[in-house]
């Protein structure tokens, strides 16, 4: 038990290891393989959130060892890593499945780079020591960008690069924050460095620099467009990863440094984020909803769920915390959903066109059953998982400030519209195009890679406890630290 | 327990209807779903003897939903005597329409799916009226607006079908976004969703202002106007009122029960329900009065020009939901909760009675082309006159009446007590009372009187409905007969307070129960004189002189256009919300992540790219710069360490 973390996040990579070991004309074995180890990893995961104590807010399962000169290997998880990492887990042996028949092509090399994503994703929601961190969420990323460049779309070179760019800034200016807060406390120890007060006009400076790299990857208005590039040319699979799980590093991050270890810097620069996450919503709805290829509506609607995400993160409020992890877990669900709804019928025509749809329902029931529950979802309708976060961050909001609430509130008008004005145009509608006549429903395969995911996203809208409770406690935490940290300071100012 | 069936009911056979049906077959699901649902109307009723006859009042908490800091939320059943009162209507309504919808939907080939709706409809609308707290008030109205935009595009080969769903949800949604900030805001000052703890502190905010928007203004006025916003769209009211009329492509039994009995009566039973907030908001009563006169006037004058059979019906309830309003704004709860029961039978009767002269006409909606029926189908049309006399409220002044009769009165007598400027609330409901009549009587006469206008063979052809259909309407026409007489003396007057008891909040400035009593006579007979005028002209324009409505249409012909089309709101919204927000969208798309950023990107991108490209020509050379920068970047961190783990300990 006492390495419980450490296995759970290499496990994959042992799985890697084997299939490397294959044959590479082994395609079914090595399916098999990544298949397995993909469940066993989420199984024994789930050990971790049954002896998780929802009632403390420190780091549990923690293991440190020493490594290379003064870098330790430490790891650890809280309220707030715990259920990322579970939400990894669960989606990877989806993605898998969702590879089956789709993935032809190298596929030894294809699950080999998904297993490694795997445990470099894990990795970084389970990091306690900042270089190790680092590590893990940069070098996440270059198995993603393998999976783009090697088994995407035509233009997939033109969205790696600009993925590249956008990120090479932020990493950039992140590793200089580290190095300066190292400097400055001399310790990479996360646990330790969230205990360390950082004189403001250090925060500042800290503050912008993490940001760069975290807003790239949320992503932000107005960093976004590399995002609807990276969707529409990744494989299926990829999107899923890279909507349900690399977006939300960027979330993760804020919570993890941004808004503790920086609560000065945080609460001053609020308003630049809710601004931010205001035109998000908007904005990118508004593009959405003239979206003429489905990944790219799905991206963009994925921008504007995340910036009620980044909104709530930075209201430092109890509702703000657990609505915005509330919202990354259930877009986590929601949007890898939709796209591997979007994957399905894409398998079968070949292309994302909206307009080369349409009257779906008529050969597709089942099909068209479940893209009506994700799309419910994406608008936040009460009772899917989509409402909780959507309604926490907003109820925080309001007392932020009005306007920002009033602003943001928009958005559950501009996503019903572009929401349902897809799934018009491809579910419903009569059945005229010729070449869709024969196509055929949902088979077993997708059935049991969409049904968990259903079932989940309709559960936690009636029950969303058993999330909350692993939140409140170090949320609560975070958010008491956080506002004594506004008092300390306004303290400092009186004479 | 019986609450918990009560709701739970429909939503078993929803679920039953919605998983199995294909399994178990389409006369299985509607069997189970309708038995059902007769049996939750059963236990409704005696809910309804329990509690608002015998003043009990009951809150029970099943489990724990939302809770986050101070936010703590559970799905509760609440009930009350306001409570019982939407229970019996809503199951009541909803087993009949479920009864007639299988004769009616008996050559549709996916009625299963129709039945899981109706069922899931009916457990949205039961969560929203037992909800103990705004948030579960919340589901069930965004629930109920689910269901509605599926039933509308219940025929989704039809493009018109598709495209009233979708308004529906959006214009719902327009709405939902004042109620969601409403929500919002309450929680924002009393730190709970209650409704107990809220009404508990709701006097202590009453003249208190906070910031909302950078303005300081009075709290309860506009977290009230906000809520109220929720409410004018799901109840269709002025200028969110343009959803409903096209909400009738969706089948006639879901236009009966969604969108004429329960669903769109949810805004009056919300401001009647939140009465504790808006009694200490006077200035948003008043705008409650307002908006509910107005639409009570406009919904008129647009349903005395209009042809499809089910617009009328559609205008009529938009009319008839404003008189409700109107009674709510002024503090007569009670008289507007009381037409919502009444309304809730002559309005179902209507929908299901047009549905059935449909039924009869092949599908044939236009009035134009129909007339003479009434030798045809003598009991669908006993039962729509029987509906008309109970709308425009035919009744003996002091003796007896219809039900409309009753509940119609009470609110225009509580308009005059309340005493608006000019009175105005008092004229425009009088005028709409005349309007009321004519529109009622003048599809009466369209569709049964006079030569048919229906080609041989559809006339020839028209027959009565089954008996599936002919009983609800039975059910419904002794509900619209009786149910004014038999319930008056509870809903409202002396013994309203006994009967309300805690379910309905009045202010110490409310007077109105007691002025109702001293209205002058002449105001009791306003109504009956203004129904009386209705009929007589509307039986000299479509019998004694048939000629008249065209020579009218043409004399006046400006004014008959802008009524026929609707005041032109479609075309309003179209140009200043729809057009704009796709060119906007455009706009954004194309210029600004476009141009602007991806142009920024792409002119470094460029200048990376020529010196990558003489590097490396492979497809995944950025990769490899990546990962070297990245190595380079660990690199330089380790030496930063060791340097400073060295001599930073050194120099200690």
């Amino acid at each position: 038990m006492n390495n419980i973390l450490s296995v759970v996040t290499f496990l994959p990579l042992v799985g890697a290891l084997l299939i490397a070991a294959q044959n590479a004309d082994a395609k079914r074995n090595v399916r098999w393989i990544a298949l397995w180890t993909t469940l066993v990893t989420f199984f024994v995961s789930l050990l971790l959130w049954w002896n998780f104590d929802t009632t403390t807010a420190g780091f549990q399962f923690v293991e440190e060892h020493a490594w290379l000169g003064p870098l330790k290997y430490k790891m650890g998880v809280d309220g707030i890593s715990m259920l990322f990492i579970i939400l990894t887990t669960f989606l990877m042996p989806l993605c898998i499945l969702a590879s089956w028949v789709s993935i032809q092509d190298r596929v030894k090399e294809y699950m080999i780079a998904f297993l490694v994503l795997e445990t470099l994703m894990l990795g970084v929601f389970s990091a306690l020591d900042m270089v190790l961190f680092y590590l893990f969420f940069e070098g996440g990323l270059i198995p993603m960008f393998i999976i783009i460049g090697v088994w995407g779309g035509k233009r997939r070179v033109y969205a790696s690069f600009k993925f590249f760019l956008y990120t090479l800034l932020g990493s950039v200016l992140m590793l200089l924050a580290m190095m300066a807060m190292y400097w400055h406390a001399g310790t990479t120890d996360i646990p330790t460095l969230l205990q360390t007060k950082f004189p403001p006009e250090m925060q500042t400076w800290l503050w912008v620099a993490f940001f760069a790299s975290f807003a790239v990857k949320m992503p932000m208005w107005p960093v976004h467009t590399w995002l609807p590039d990276a969707h529409v040319e990744a494989p299926t699979a990829g999107s899923v990863i890279l909507a349900g799980i690399l977006l939300k590093m960027g979330g993760y991050g804020f919570l993890r440094f941004s808004l503790p270890m920086f609560p000065n810097a945080s609460a001053d620069l609020a308003p630049f984020i809710f601004t931010l996450s205001i035109v998000a919503i908007i904005y990118t709805s508004l593009v959405a909803l003239v979206q003429e290829d489905m990944k790219k509506l799905i991206a963009y609607s994925s921008v504007a769920h995340m910036g009620y995400v980044t909104m709530g993160i930075f209201t430092g409020s109890q509702q703000g915390l657990d609505g915005a992890i509330f919202q990354m877990l259930s877009h986590g669900l929601v949007s890898s959903a939709l796209f591997l709804c979007v994957g399905v019928i894409y398998d079968r025509m070949h292309t994302r066109e909206i307009a080369a749809y349409g009257g779906l329902v008529e050969r597709m029931p089942k099909y068209a059953v479940a893209f009506m529950v994700f799309t419910m979802a994406n608008v936040g309708l009460p009772g899917t998982s989509g409402f909780i976060g959507e309604f926490l961050t907003l109820l925080s909001a309001f007392k932020a400030n009005t306007w920002v609430a009033i602003l943001a509130t928009t958005g559950v008008i501009l996503s019903a519209a572009y929401a349902l004005y897809l799934y018009r145009r491809i579910i419903f509608g009569a059945l005229e195009k010729a070449n869709l006549r024969s196509i055929l429903d949902l088979s077993p395969r997708e059935v049991a890679i969409l049904a968990p995911l259903i079932l989940l996203t309709i559960f936690y809208g009636f029950y969303p406890a058993p999330v909350l409770d692993v939140t409140a406690t170090s949320v609560k935490n975070l958010v008491q630290n956080y506002q004594s940290a506004q008092l300390t300071s306004a303290a400092a100012l009186v004479p | 327990m019986i609450y918990a069936a009560i709701v739970l009911l429909p939503l078993a056979g929803a679920l039953i209807a919605g998983l199995f049906g294909r399994v178990i077959g389409d006369r299985p699901s509607e069997i189970i779903t309708t038995s059902f649902l007769f049996l939750a109307a059963a236990l409704a009723w005696i809910v309804f003897f329990q509690v608002a006859l015998g003043h009990e009042t009951h809150t029970i908490t099943l489990f724990r939903w939302i809770t986050s800091g101070e936010l703590d939320t559970s799905w509760a059943l609440k009930v009350d005597t306001l409570t019982a009162v939407m229970l019996v209507v809503v199951t009541t309504v909803s087993s009949l329409v479920h009864l007639y919808s299988i004769g009616y939907m008996h050559e549709d080939d996916s009625r299963t799916r129709f039945f899981a709706y109706l069922s899931l409809f009916t457990f949205a609308m039961l969560t929203l009226v037992t909800s103990d707290n705004l948030v579960q008030m919340f589901f069930g109205w965004e629930g109920v607006g689910l269901a509605s935009y599926l039933l509308i595009g219940f025929w989704y080969k039809k493009p018109a079908a598709n495209a009233a769903a979708i308004k529906a949800f959006v214009v719902n949604r327009v709405g939902d976004f004042g109620f969601a900030l409403g929500i919002f805001g309450l929680f924002y000052v009393f730190r709970t969703v209650n409704f107990e703890a809220i009404f508990a502190a709701a006097p202590g905010a009453a003249g208190k202002t906070f910031l909302f928007a950078g303005y300081n203004v009075d709290i309860l006025t506009t977290l009230s106007l906000l809520l109220f916003m929720g409410a004018m769209g799901k109840s269709a009211q002025f200028l969110l009122h343009t959803w409903l009329p096209d909400a009738m492509e969706g089948p006639t039994p879901v236009s009966a029960l969604i969108h004429a009995a329960t669903m769109v009566t949810a805004g009056v039973f919300m401001v009647a329900r939140l009465s504790p907030i808006f009694e200490f908001a006077p200035d948003a009563l008043k705008f409650v009065t307002m908006i509910g006169a107005v639409t009570a006037f406009f919904a008129a004058t647009v349903a005395l020009v209009q042809n499809d059979i089910k617009r009328v019906v559609a205008y009529s309830t938009c009319s008839q939901l404003g008189y409700m309003f109107v009674a709510c704004g002024i503090g007569a709860y009670g008289a507007g909760i009381f037409h919502l029961f009444t309304h809730a039978f002559f309005k179902a009767l209507l929908f299901l009675g047009s549905g059935s002269v449909i039924h009869a006409m092949h599908h044939e909606q236009d009035m134009r082309a129909m007339g003479g029926l009434r030798k045809k189908i003598p009991w669908t049309f006993a039962a729509m006159v029987i509906g008309t006399l109970a709308i425009t409220g035919v009744g003996i002044p002091h003796v007896t009446g219809f039900a409309g009769f009753y509940s119609k009165d009470a609110i225009i007598e509580a308009a005059y007590a309340a005493n608006t400027p000019n009175n105005y609330a008092f004229w425009l409901l009088v005028i709409g009372a005349l309007m009321t009549a004519f529109y009622s009587w003048r599809l009466i006469f369209m569709t049964f009187y006079g030569e048919t206008r229906a080609d041989h063979h559809t006339y020839e052809h028209a027959h009565e409905s089954p008996a599936t259909m002919m009983v609800p309407l039975a059910v419904l026409s002794i509900g619209a007969t009786f149910a004014g007489v038999v319930f008056i003396s509870y809903f409202v007057g002396s013994n309203e307070q006994a009967f309300w008891g805690s379910a309905i909040f009045r202010g110490e400035h409310n007077h109105i129960l007691h002025n109702m009593e001293e209205v002058p006579g002449w105001v009791g007979l306003s109504s009956f004189v203004a129904m009386l005028i209705g009929f007589v002209i509307a039986w000299v324009y479509y019998i004694a002189a048939p000629w008249l409505p065209a020579a009218t249409a043409r004399a006046f012909r400006p004014l008959y256009l802008f009524l026929l089309n609707k005041w032109y709101f479609d075309e309003l919204y179209d140009f200043i919300f729809v057009r704009p927000a796709f060119a906007i969208g455009r706009f954004l798309w194309k210029g600004g992540d476009g141009a602007v950023i991806d142009g920024a990107i792409d002119g470094t991108a460029a200048g990376v790219g020529r010196v990558t490209a003489r590097v490396v020509r492979l497809q995944t050379g950025y990769l490899y710069h990546y990962a070297f920068a990245m190595l380079v970047g660990v690199a330089a961190i380790l030496t930063w360490l060791t340097y400073n783990g060295l001599f930073g300990g050194a120099l200690k």
